[in-house]
C-alpha cells in the first residue's frame, strides 16, 4: 500500500513553494472520527490526480461560522481575522473545502474583513476533475445502477446556489440517482445548521433528522450521499434511529468516488 | 339630484384620499423606525427582481394552482381599476359611462373583457374561501392565525366577490335601462357575461331599475374606496408593498451574513490591527449590538413585515416548524409588525418598557432555526424573516450572554481550542498520521 503525500503550507513555505490549492480541512474534517474519512478519502483523490496542494494542519482554525449563527459577531471576526493573517503570511489565493459552512464562510463572509479567496466547495473541484477526465469513477463500475439519493446540504444549495455540481459527480459514477420529494430549492434542512450542531433542539415533535432520514428511505436508495460534515451525522443518525444502518449507508461524495476509484 | 350625487362623490373621494394619505404616513413613519441599509446599488438587477418576482409573480408559481388562481385576481384588479378611472370621472362631472361614445364597439368588447375578469376574481375568491374554510389548507390554521388574521382573510376574499358582484349587477341593470330607452343611459351593446343577469332586471320599473344601478354603481365606487384604505390596514397591503420590496431585496448569496463593522473596529483594536479611515477620529456611535427591538433592524426588516401577507408558505417550509418546535418565520413577520404598530401608537413609544424580543418574539422562536433559507426561499415577494431572527441572536449573545448554555460551551471551545468542540489544537493534524501509515 502507497503512503500519501500531505503536505503543510509550513513545509511548503519552508522550501520557497507554494500550492495551487489550499486544502481547508475544517473542525469536523479533523476532529470527527466518522468524518476523518471523508478527510482521507479526499487527499487520496488529491494525491492520485496530482493536483499541487497544501493542507493548514495545526496552523488551521475554526471560520467563526458556528459562533456566527449563534449570534457571537465577536468571536467569529477574532476567528475570521486571525484566519486571514494566516492566509495572508502563506499568500492563498484558491480555497477547496468540503465542509458547506466553510465553504460559505470563506467565500462570502471573509471579503468583508479584506479576505478575498477563489473559494470552491469539493463537490465542485470534483464535478471539474470529472469533466477533466482526471478522475474516471465509472471504470471500476463500484456503483453501477445502484440506486442513490442526494441530500442537498442548506449552505450549499440554496444559500450558494450549487446544486448541480455534486449530481453530475454522483451520475459520473454510473448510480441511478433518485430525488427525494424535497429536493434542491426545496430541501429539507438535516437540522443541524445555524449552530443546531451544537445544542440540542427545542422541543417539539419530531427530531428534523429523522423527518429528513425517512424521506431519504422512501426513495428506496440504499446510499445516501451528502456534501456536508453535519448533514453527514445528521443522517447517519437518522438511519440509526429508524434501525436501518445495516442496509441503507450515508457518504460524502468523495467517499465514494474513493471508493469507485478503490483508492 | 344629479349635483348632489356629484358632490357627495367628491366628498367621499376627498375622504378616502386623506384616510389614505395619512395611513400611508403612518406605515412610512413605522419602516423609518429602522436603522440605515443602503440598497440603492445594481438597480438593472433591483428592476429585474421586481418584474420577475412581483410584476411576473415567479415564485407563486412552484405551487401552480394557487398561482394560477392568484393570477386571476392580480390581473383582475389591476386591469378592472381602469374601469375606476370612468368612474372617477362620470362621479365628478356626473357624466354616464363617459368613454362609451368615444371608444364604440370596443367600449363593449373592453367591458366583456372586464367582466370576464370579474368572473375570474368571483371564482378565484370563492375556492380561496374554500381552501381556508373548508378544505382547510394547514398553513392557514397554525397558532398565529389567531382571530383577526384569519377574519382578515376572509373579509378580503368576500370583500372582492361582493365587489365583482356589483359590477355584473351594475352592467345587468344598466342594460335592462338601455333596453328600455331610459334616457341618460348610452348604449354600451351587448356585455358578454351580464348580459345573461338582464332577466333578472327586465320586468321592473325604469325608475325602480335607476334606483338599482345607481345602488350598484355606488356600492363597486364605495367598495373600490373602502377596500384602498382597508388594504393599508390589513395582510392585503402586499398588493402595494410587493413593489418596493422586491426592488429592495437582498441580491448577495443567500448564505451570506451582513457583516457587523462597529464589532469589526473593535476586533481590529484588541487584535492591534490598522483601522480603516482616519484613525484619530472618535470612533462613531456603536449603539446596541444586534436587536432587541425594532429601531435596532434595518427598515428592509421593517419593510418586510408590512409587505408580508401571511401566506404561511415560509412556515409550511420550515424545517423547524414542520417538527412541532415553537418557530414560525410568518409569526416573527407579524410579530415585527405588530411591535412597529404599537411602538407608533403608543404614547412612549419604543420606551413602553416592552421589547420585540421578550414581549413579541421568544428566545425559543429564534433558538430552533437552523438558518436554512427555506423561508426566505418561499416566500412570493422575498421577505428575509431569518435576518431577523439572526440578528436578535446577535442581541442575545453579545448584550445579554444569554445563549443557551450549549452555545456558550461552543464559544469556549473556538476561543481556547479553536475548534467548536473540546479537542487539543495540537491533535488538529493527526487524521493524517492514520493515512502514513498505511
Amino acid at each position: 500500500m502507497s503512503t500519501y503525500n500531505i503536505p503543510t503550507m509550513a513545509e511548503m513555505a519552508a522550501k520557497g513553494e507554494s500550492p495551487e490549492i489550499l486544502f481547508w480541512v475544517g473542525c469536523a474534517g479533523s476532529f470527527d472520527d466518522r468524518y476523518k474519512s471523508v478527510t482521507k478519502a479526499f487527499v487520496k483523490i488529491l494525491n492520485k490526480v496530482g493536483v499541487s496542494f497544501a493542507v493548514l494542519g495545526q496552523e488551521e482554525s475554526c471560520t467563526g461560522d458556528p459562533a456566527r449563527r449563534a449570534g457571537n459577531e465577536f468571536l467569529f471576526q477574532m476567528q475570521a481575522m486571525s484566519n486571514i493573517q494566516v492566509f495572508e503570511g502563506y499568500n492563498v489565493k484558491k480555497i477547496v473545502t468540503a465542509c458547506p459552512h466553510c465553504f460559505n464562510t470563506l467565500k462570502n463572509e471573509y471579503p468583508a474583513l479584506g479576505g478575498n479567496y477563489e473559494v470552491i466547495h469539493h463537490s465542485t473541484f470534483l464535478q471539474q476533475l470529472i469533466d477533466e477526465g482526471k478522475v474516471k469513477p465509472a471504470d471500476g463500475q463500484a456503483f453501477k445502477g445502484q440506486k442513490i439519493t442526494y441530500h442537498d446540504s442548506c449552505y450549499l444549495g440554496r444559500a450558494n446556489n450549487v446544486y448541480e455540481a455534486p449530481r453530475r459527480v454522483l451520475e459520473a459514477l454510473d448510480t441511478e440517482l433518485v430525488e427525494m420529494k424535497r429536493c434542491k430549492t426545496n430541501g429539507l434542512c438535516c437540522g443541524a445548521g445555524g449552530a443546531q450542531m451544537f445544542k440540542d433542539s427545542e422541543p417539539g415533535t419530531k427530531e428534523i433528522n429523522v423527518e429528513r432520514t425517512e424521506e431519504a428511505l422512501e426513495t428506496g436508495a440504499k446510499i445516501i450521499a451528502s456534501a456536508c460534515p453535519f448533514c453527514l451525522t445528521m443522517l447517519s443518525d437518522g438511519v440509526k434511529a429508524k434501525e436501518k444502518e445495516e442496509e441503507v449507508k450515508v457518504y460524502d461524495l468523495a467517499e465514494l468516488i474513493a471508493q469507485a476509484e478503490d483508492l | 339630484m344629479h349635483i348632489i350625487q356629484q358632490l357627495l362623490f367628491i366628498l367621499v373621494l376627498g375622504v378616502a384620499a386623506f384616510l389614505l394619505f395619512k395611513r400611508i404616513q403612518f406605515i412610512k413613519k413605522g419602516i423609518k423606525l429602522g436603522k440605515p441599509l443602503d440598497r440603492t446599488d445594481n438597480s438593472s438587477a433591483r428592476w429585474r427582481s421586481m418584474l420577475l418576482v412581483a410584476f411576473g409573480q415567479k415564485k407563486m408559481f412552484k405551487n401552480p394552482l394557487p398561482a394560477l388562481l392568484h393570477l386571476f385576481v392580480y390581473v383582475g384588479f389591476v386591469v378592472i381599476n381602469i374601469e375606476v378611472f370612468e368612474f372617477i370621472i362620470d362621479g365628478v362631472a356626473g357624466t354616464h359611462r363617459i368613454f362609451a361614445p368615444f371608444l364604440g364597439s370596443f367600449y363593449t368588447v373592453l367591458l366583456s373583457f372586464f367582466e370576464f375578469l370579474s368572473v375570474s376574481v368571483f371564482v378565484a375568491c370563492a375556492i380561496f374561501l374554500i381552501r381556508r374554510n373548508i378544505i382547510r389548507v394547514p398553513r392557514f390554521h397554525k397558532p398565529e392565525m389567531k382571530t383577526w388574521p384569519t377574519l382578515d382573510a376572509n373579509l378580503i376574499l368576500i370583500f372582492e366577490i361582493l365587489l365583482t358582484s356589483a359590477i355584473l349587477l351594475m352592467n345587468a341593470s344598466d342594460q335592462a335601462l338601455q333596453a328600455k330607452g331610459a334616457e341618460h343611459y348610452t348604449h354600451t351593446g351587448k356585455l358578454f357575461f351580464s348580459s345573461f343577469l338582464v332577466p333578472l332586471f327586465q320586468n321592473s320599473q325604469v325608475s325602480t331599475l335607476i334606483v338599482l344601478e345607481r345602488f350598484f354603481w355606488w356600492f363597486h365606487i364605495l367598495g373600490i374606496l373602502g377596500f384602498a384604505v382597508y388594504v393599508t390596514y390589513s395582510k392585503h397591503l402586499h398588493i402595494f408593498m410587493a413593489f418596493p420590496n422586491t426592488y429592495f431585496a437582498n441580491l448577495n448569496p443567500m448564505g451570506e451574513m451582513a457583516n457587523m463593522d462597529s464589532v469589526t473596529n473593535e476586533v481590529k483594536l484588541m487584535l492591534g490591527l490598522p483601522l480603516e479611515g482616519d484613525a484619530s477620529a472618535p470612533p462613531a456611535e456603536v449603539g446596541r449590538f444586534g436587536a432587541k427591538d425594532v429601531n435596532d433592524l434595518t427598515w428592509k426588516s421593517l419593510m418586510d413585515s408590512f409587505t408580508c401577507t401571511e401566506c404561511g408558505r415560509c412556515t409550511a417550509e420550515c424545517p423547524a416548524n414542520q417538527t412541532g418546535k415553537k418557530l414560525s418565520p410568518r409569526a416573527i413577520m407579524m410579530a415585527t409588525r405588530d411591535r412597529v404598530e404599537d411602538v407608533l401608537k403608543g404614547e412612549k413609544g419604543l420606551e413602553d418598557g416592552k421589547s420585540l424580543l421578550g414581549d413579541y418574539i421568544s428566545k425559543e422562536e429564534i433558538n430552533a432555526c437552523t438558518s436554512c433559507n427555506a423561508c426566505v426561499e418561499a416566500c412570493p415577494v422575498l421577505i428575509d424573516p431569518l435576518s431577523i431572527i439572526l440578528e436578535l441572536r446577535r442581541y442575545i449573545s453579545m448584550e445579554e450572554s444569554g445563549s443557551p448554555a450549549a452555545w456558550n460551551a461552543m464559544f469556549q471551545n473556538i476561543e481556547t481550542n479553536f475548534a467548536p468542540w473540546k479537542f487539543a489544537p495540537t491533535d488538529r493534524f493527526n487524521w493524517a498520521e492514520d493515512l502514513k501509515k498505511i
